[in-house]
């Protein structure tokens, strides 16, 4: 385990290299000096702020300069500051907007997850009946359904139509001198409608693939054994093939995660929530590179820690792996 | 005797549902085709008069915010929507393949090195990368597709390697090498035909994710600008609108939903008639 361990965490060196690789280039990509663009449209920029960001960026030296330049700083966690009016350091701003985002996406993955797995295992137990027909039918359309075109209905319906919740923002005007419990439930129904289409939009593909690995096991050797042998088959399903099949099912996990992330910008947008998301957007709008930078990189490495995750629980769930013989 | 292709035939079209989506995709693109001869509106002609109407006789999906007629709109935005999902879906596809084919084929470091550049794009939420990438353009249906193919040829590499690595040591791909072909010809040759079959499966969902892509960008305002109509960017306006215009937010998003949701019919059809197995 131990060992498994060392090579997983060692081979996440060439993919950090690589996701800062592909940042900087995306940035470089801009026709002309980000600095350039940026100062061309506010006069106000002084030249000796200018000349303050070029040397910060050492947009004089050539692009592997550059680029090891603000390695150097990344390393030391120096994401640079902020192009807007603000001017604030870069990780600052992306920190007080973590928090919403994780929190709106954990309760989602978990709700995702909830749902979308005994979903899967009892298309697959009553495979071809009406019942896997009807689940099948939902999520193909699960599938099909823009989810910011589901929220602007959602909007409408639940917002505009019935006034039953509200359609942006995560807390009502003057709510922070409500007392402790009335504010949190402000904030839930704030948040009800993002965090159920969010959890919408993702349960078709889980619960699809839940169902073709729960199909996989239960075509298997030992599981015509244990019916053989006269175990029942409440026991045969989620005592004997359950375990097997929810294995890949962790690894989908971790890939759920960019996904998710990316889909912040959707409907934190749509709905107004302060998260990671929104301030992409606004960030890329903009065009304010330090930003555009620090997200992208902070993104992608959530990517990877959850990828991590994923792995490491695999790990611990599968003796093949646990022992050393993966 | 039937040939392979008459057989896939037979499975695909005993497949209600993956026959009905190819139905609907290729009415689609007569309808694309065809879309100034189909309606009396231009996509563009603004009519101050008829601003906001809701269905009628005349308008059928009725008026927007400039008097344009939504039901022209949709089907001119028909137009942008095939256009994206092929084109971005093509480049993704010959990227993954390329990559796959090489990786697969040759293994060692250029697999090692290869792979590791997917598992890198993999770790990009790629809603957040395309963003990036087209802000820092500009927003234009060309730089959409070419971005939606740059950041969508992973998955096709992966298919592709591995088809690749079960097909390499058969015995036709040795016998091709004893007849002195060279590693590109029996790559190109010998290995890509047998391997193509997942890859058309993954395309044609692909599709469909290029579609929801590009409609989610136009959304939001970075995609297909206006006034060229497309899906997307009507339901901008249907978002401005939508406490007195349901019809902007309705029309345009079904349209959406439909289209995607045939092309995935299609790709699960296209893979159980390719394995019988899974029928």
């Amino acid at each position: 385990m131990a060992n498994y361990l060392i090579k997983r965490i060692l081979m996440l060196i060439p993919l950090l290299i690589g996701i800062t690789l592909i940042t900087f280039t995306v940035i470089h990509l801009a026709p002309g000096e980000p600095v350039e663009m940026q100062t061309a449209m506010s006069p106000k920029v002084s030249a000796q702020s200018r000349a303050r960001l070029r040397e910060f960026y050492g947009l004089d030296k050539p692009l592997y300069v550059q680029y090891g330049l603000w390695i150097s700083h990344l390393a030391r966690l120096d994401f640079g500051r902020s192009f807007a009016p603000d001017n604030r350091p870069v990780l600052d701003k992306i920190k007080e907007r973590i928090p919403i985002t994780i929190s709106l996406n954990v309760i989602a993955l978990i709700l995702e997850f909830g749902i979308a797995i005994p979903i899967g295992i009892m298309a697959a137990v009553h495979r071809d009946t009406l019942l896997d027909r009807g689940i099948s039918v939902f999520v193909f359309v699960g599938f099909a359904v823009p989810t910011f075109w589901l929220a602007l209905l959602c909007m409408y319906l639940f917002g505009v139509k019935l006034s039953w919740l509200p359609i942006s923002g995560i807390h009502s005007l003057g709510s922070e001198h409500l007392p402790f419990l009335a504010r949190m439930g402000d904030m839930a129904k704030h948040l009800l409608l993002p965090v159920a289409i969010a959890t919408f939009g993702s349960l078709a593909g889980l619960s699809r693939y839940m169902r073709s690995t729960m199909l996989e096991v239960l075509s298997q050797d030992y599981i015509t054994t244990a019916r053989a042998k006269g175990v029942k088959e409440r026991i045969v399903i989620y005592r004997h093939a359950l375990k097997n099949a929810l294995l890949p099912v962790i690894t989908l996990l971790g890939f759920s995660l960019p996904g998710l992330i990316g889909g912040s910008v959707i409907f934190e947008t749509i709905f107004a929530i302060p998260g990671m998301g929104q301030l992409f957007y606004q960030g890329v709008m903009a065009r304010d590179y330090p930003l555009v930078m620090g997200i992208l990189v902070i993104g992608a490495c959530l990517t990877l820690i959850g990828n991590l995750l994923a792995d490491l629980s695999y790990a611990l769930a599968d003796p093949r792996i646990r022992h050393g013989r993966g | 005797m039937s040939t392979p292709f008459q057989q896939f035939w037979q499975r695909f079209t005993g497949n209600k549902f993956a026959t009905a989506g190819l139905v609907v995709i290729v009415a689609l693109f007569v309808l694309s085709l065809a879309a100034s001869l189909l309606t009396p509106y231009q996509p563009d002609a603004i009519d101050a008069w008829h601003v906001l109407l809701p269905p009628s006789a005349e308008h059928w999906f009725g008026t927007d915010e400039l008097g344009r007629d939504v039901l022209t709109r949709v089907i001119f935005g028909a137009r942008v929507s095939l256009k994206v999902g092929f084109v971005a879906v093509g480049i993704a596809v010959l990227i993954g393949t390329v990559v796959g084919l090489f990786a697969g084929f040759y293994g060692g470091w250029i697999d090692t090195l290869l792979m590791r550049v997917v598992d890198i794009m993999l770790c990009f939420p790629t809603f957040f990368l395309i963003l990036a990438v087209i802000a820092m353009l500009e927003p234009s249906i060309w730089y959409i597709m070419i971005i939606i193919g740059l950041t969508g040829w992973m998955g096709v590499a992966r298919l592709v390697r591995a088809e690749v690595l079960s097909l390499k040591s058969r015995d036709f791909i040795l016998a091709a090498r004893v007849l002195g072909a060279s590693d590109l010809r029996i790559i190109f040759r010998h290995v890509l035909p047998n391997a193509l079959s997942p890859v058309l499966v993954s395309a044609t969902l692909g599709v469909a994710g290029a579609i929801l892509t590009e409609s989610a960008l136009s959304f939001l305002g970075i995609g297909v600008q206006p006034p060229t109509p497309s899906w997307g960017n009507i339901l901008t306006s249907g978002k401005d609108y939508i406490e007195f215009a349901w019809w902007l937010s309705l029309f345009p998003g079904v349209a959406i939903l439909v289209t995607v949701l045939s092309y995935n019919l299609v790709g699960e059809g296209i893979r159980d008639a390719l394995d019988p197995r899974r029928q």
